[in-house]
């Protein structure tokens, strides 16, 4: 689509407007509704969304970004990796800046070490041919929408024989993420708004037992203002009417079974496995690694950092905001001497956590100011 | 007739030095034969000027009445040569602007040229070529420099820097300080065209694109600009940290608020695409041939005609107000009607992961 024309339809204020409205009339009482993906949080604070739905609908941000929930062990593993003289390592620009125990891969990149920004890990693979003495490795983070072009990284580096090529594994999962969150004692969330993006790899029939379990309504949503007001409307219909179901509000993207291609993908290279969350700590099958027979793959195999463990700084909340228990407007380091610049956790380090996108577009609140 | 019985006379015979007149060598910053040769070769048909053809190690100039103003920037880009323009044409462009938005009219540059060992010395020339001809255009003399030559690996092909001098007719007072409540905030036109361009050249996109970086000198038009709305507060080229970070920059100089309308900033449709793609916000992204400028309310409409008028300032808009609310913060009036802080960019520019 012209994107231009964004600004007249999915992003333009009377249709925006106009659905709030929608919203506002079937509202009898408050309700705390979650939207997982941090692709959402940013794009609602960068739109300003939040500040035009009625008081009544609060949003809490997810733990929906892969840079937010990887955990600190594992950026020290990166870090460790990277640091060795022989290696290149390769990231989403994002994980660049997120500090680890001592310091972060931009530091190192300045002390020397080849530390490369790609765009997918495909780039990755091409480095790694194009420089057979050295040791390419790529820190395949995310969730399942970066799962499978990270396992068609590892499929085109083994059909291509390649013997320089690895990765560091972080894949983590939504549904297990959302079980540990609707279980627990303190849970407030009481509907979902479903990250689009993974609902367009794996569809969305996996939610309705989740759903169901919980007695929580979910809707599909978008990234756009007007996708996710339509989210948000489906689910509060949903609460206000006390059904529980799973709808899709995304309809021109997501099919009910997701995308068959990727998932075989994934299923070829990856199986499940426990996965610590930062801020969480660990959840059951909540991610997926190598399967055996591509263990030659495996990065924390070929340089041995399996024995690194780390633990997080004190000051830092980050575990309450990305279960939704507390904004980052509460926790005591926001803002001074927690920022963009100097984050002390990782919410403050992608454009996608929710106190770098609370910090970047939102500080209104917690100045007083218009 | 030759008699065929005499061998051909050789004798000993030195071979000839090579004469490494296709790449640049680390003699070439000896400052002996090579280096002369360099500029007297290379350098000057490009960049000659009378006190330049002086061979001194300094430049005499007049001066005009006025205030000097004197600004100097470093450049480095990769790679050299970029859909829109090149190194050459940004160093020129880069001081000339700088000197541009102070309200004075550019007169003079210099040029210090770090060289990397074996660049190509066609490269070296299509640059001096670019740097002529938008001298030429920005109507300034470059009138002293320098060249050093360092070894392969130690630079990336060419760094160049740029010092400007210009003069300021007395009584104007154009900086980052002026801007008031009420002002009006202009731009010269879209946003994000350079940094774009150059990250598509890099191939860093995955996408090809067709946009061209805007790299222009503004002083033409912001002398028609400053003959329209006399009483001009505040210009400012955007460049690192872009279009946000610029005016978060003049709003804290000025201790005032500013309220931008996100639909009315022109972006091109591929720059806006390319970001939506990669997560950049085109108001980070860098420019290299827009103005800011902030006028009084009674001056801005013959403000944005006057810019309108200039072929770098066609797609000139009004993209907001200065305020008495919100001291030293930029707010942002996004398209469906919120108002959101917009920040300075915070270290790099990176691509969102999902």
């Amino acid at each position: 689509m012209d994107l231009n024309l964004l600004n007249q339809t999915l992003r333009d204020e009377r249709q925006v407007k106009a659905e709030i409205e929608k919203i506002r009339r079937i509202l009898t009482r408050p309700w705390v509704l979650m939207e997982i993906c941090g692709g959402q949080t940013h794009a609602i604070m960068q739109s300003g969304l939040d500040q035009l739905l009625p008081a009544e609908i609060e949003l809490v941000h997810g733990p929906g970004c892969p840079v937010c929930v990887t955990p600190l062990e594992l950026i020290d593993k990166a870090l460790a990796i990277a640091a060795r003289p022989e290696v290149i390592f390769c990231s989403f620009g994002d994980m660049l800046r997120v500090p680890g125990s001592n310091r972060d891969l931009f530091s190192l990149r300045a002390s020397g070490a080849d530390v490369r920004v790609v765009y997918s890990p495909l780039d990755a693979v091409k480095i790694a041919q194009q420089n057979p003495q050295r040791e390419v490795v790529f820190f395949a983070i995310g969730f399942e929408t970066t799962a499978p072009p990270n396992a068609m990284s590892v499929l085109q580096a083994k059909a291509l024989g390649l013997k320089n090529y690895s990765v560091l594994v972080s894949q983590v999962l939504v549904p297990p993420a959302m079980h540990a969150i609707l279980s627990a004692p303190q849970n407030r969330v009481q509907g979902f708004l479903l990250a689009g993006h993974v609902c367009t790899v794996m569809g969305y029939q996996d939610y309705l037992p989740i759903a169901e379990q919980y007695y929580v309504p979910m809707a599909v949503t978008g990234f756009e203002p007007l996708d996710l007001v339509r989210g948000i409307y489906s689910v509060v219909t949903m609460l206000e009417n006390n059904e529980v179901r799973v709808e899709n509000a995304y309809a021109r993207v997501v099919k009910p079974e997701g995308n068959p291609a990727a998932q075989a993908i994934i299923q070829r290279v990856f199986q499940p496995v426990d996965r610590n969350w930062r801020g969480i700590g660990r959840i059951p099958h909540s991610g997926w690694g190598l399967r055996p027979e591509f263990s030659e793959f495996d990065a924390e195999l070929r340089f041995d950092v399996g024995s690194i463990q780390t633990h997080e700084s004190p000051l830092c909340i980050a575990g309450q905001i990305l279960q939704g228990l507390k904004k980052p407007f509460n926790c005591t380091a926001f803002g001074d001497p927690c920022t963009p610049q100097n984050p002390l956790g990782a919410p403050m380090v992608s454009a996608e956590g929710a106190c770098a996108a609370y910090y970047r577009f939102a500080r209104t609140n917690s100045t007083g100011m218009g | 007739m030759p008699d065929s019985s005499f061998p051909a006379m050789q004798g000993p015979v030195c071979p000839l030095p090579l004469k490494h007149d296709d790449q640049i060598i680390l003699g070439h910053g000896s400052g002996g034969r090579l280096t002369h040769d360099l500029i007297k070769n290379i350098f000057l048909p490009y960049l000659s000027s009378p006190p330049l053809l002086q061979a001194d190690d300094f430049a005499r100039l007049n001066k005009p009445d006025g205030e000097v103003i004197i600004s100097t920037d470093c450049h480095i880009v990769s790679p050299l040569f970029f859909p829109g323009g090149d190194i050459g044409r940004l160093a020129v462009c880069g001081t000339v602007n700088d000197i541009a938005v102070s309200g004075a009219q550019p007169l003079y540059l210099t040029a210090g040229f770090i060289l990397e060992e074996g660049l190509p010395i066609h490269t070296l020339v299509r640059i001096l070529e670019s740097m002529r001809a938008a001298a030429h255009e920005a109507g300034i003399q470059i009138v002293a420099g320098d060249t050093k030559v360092v070894e392969k690996g130690k630079a990336d092909g060419v760094f160049i820097t740029t010092t400007g001098l210009g003069f300021l007719p007395q009584g104007r007072t154009i900086n980052g300080h002026q801007a008031q409540p009420g002002d009006v905030i202009l731009v010269s036109g879209s946003v994000g065209d350079h940094g774009i361009a150059v990250l598509a050249e890099r191939g860093e996109l995955g996408f090809s694109t067709q946009i061209q970086s805007d790299v222009a000198p503004l002083n033409g038009l912001i002398q028609e600009l400053l003959a329209a709305a006399p009483h001009t507060h505040v210009l400012r080229d955007p460049t690192r940290g872009g279009l946000a970070t610029t005016l978060n920059e003049i709003a804290a100089q000025s201790q005032v608020g500013m309220l931008l309308h996100e639909n009315a900033i022109p972006i091109q449709p591929a720059v806006r695409a390319a970001c939506e793609m990669l997560g950049f916000d085109p108001l980070y992204i860098a420019n290299e041939g827009k103005v800011i400028a902030i006028v009084p309310p009674q001056e801005a409409e013959a403000a944005l005609q006057a810019m309108r008028r200039h072929p770098y300032g066609n797609l000139a808009s009004r993209i907001g107000e200065v305020t008495s609310d919100f001291n030293g913060r930029v707010l942002l009036k996004t398209s469906i009607g919120a108002t959101r802080v917009l920040d300075m960019l915070a270290g790099e520019i990176l691509p969102r992961i999902c």
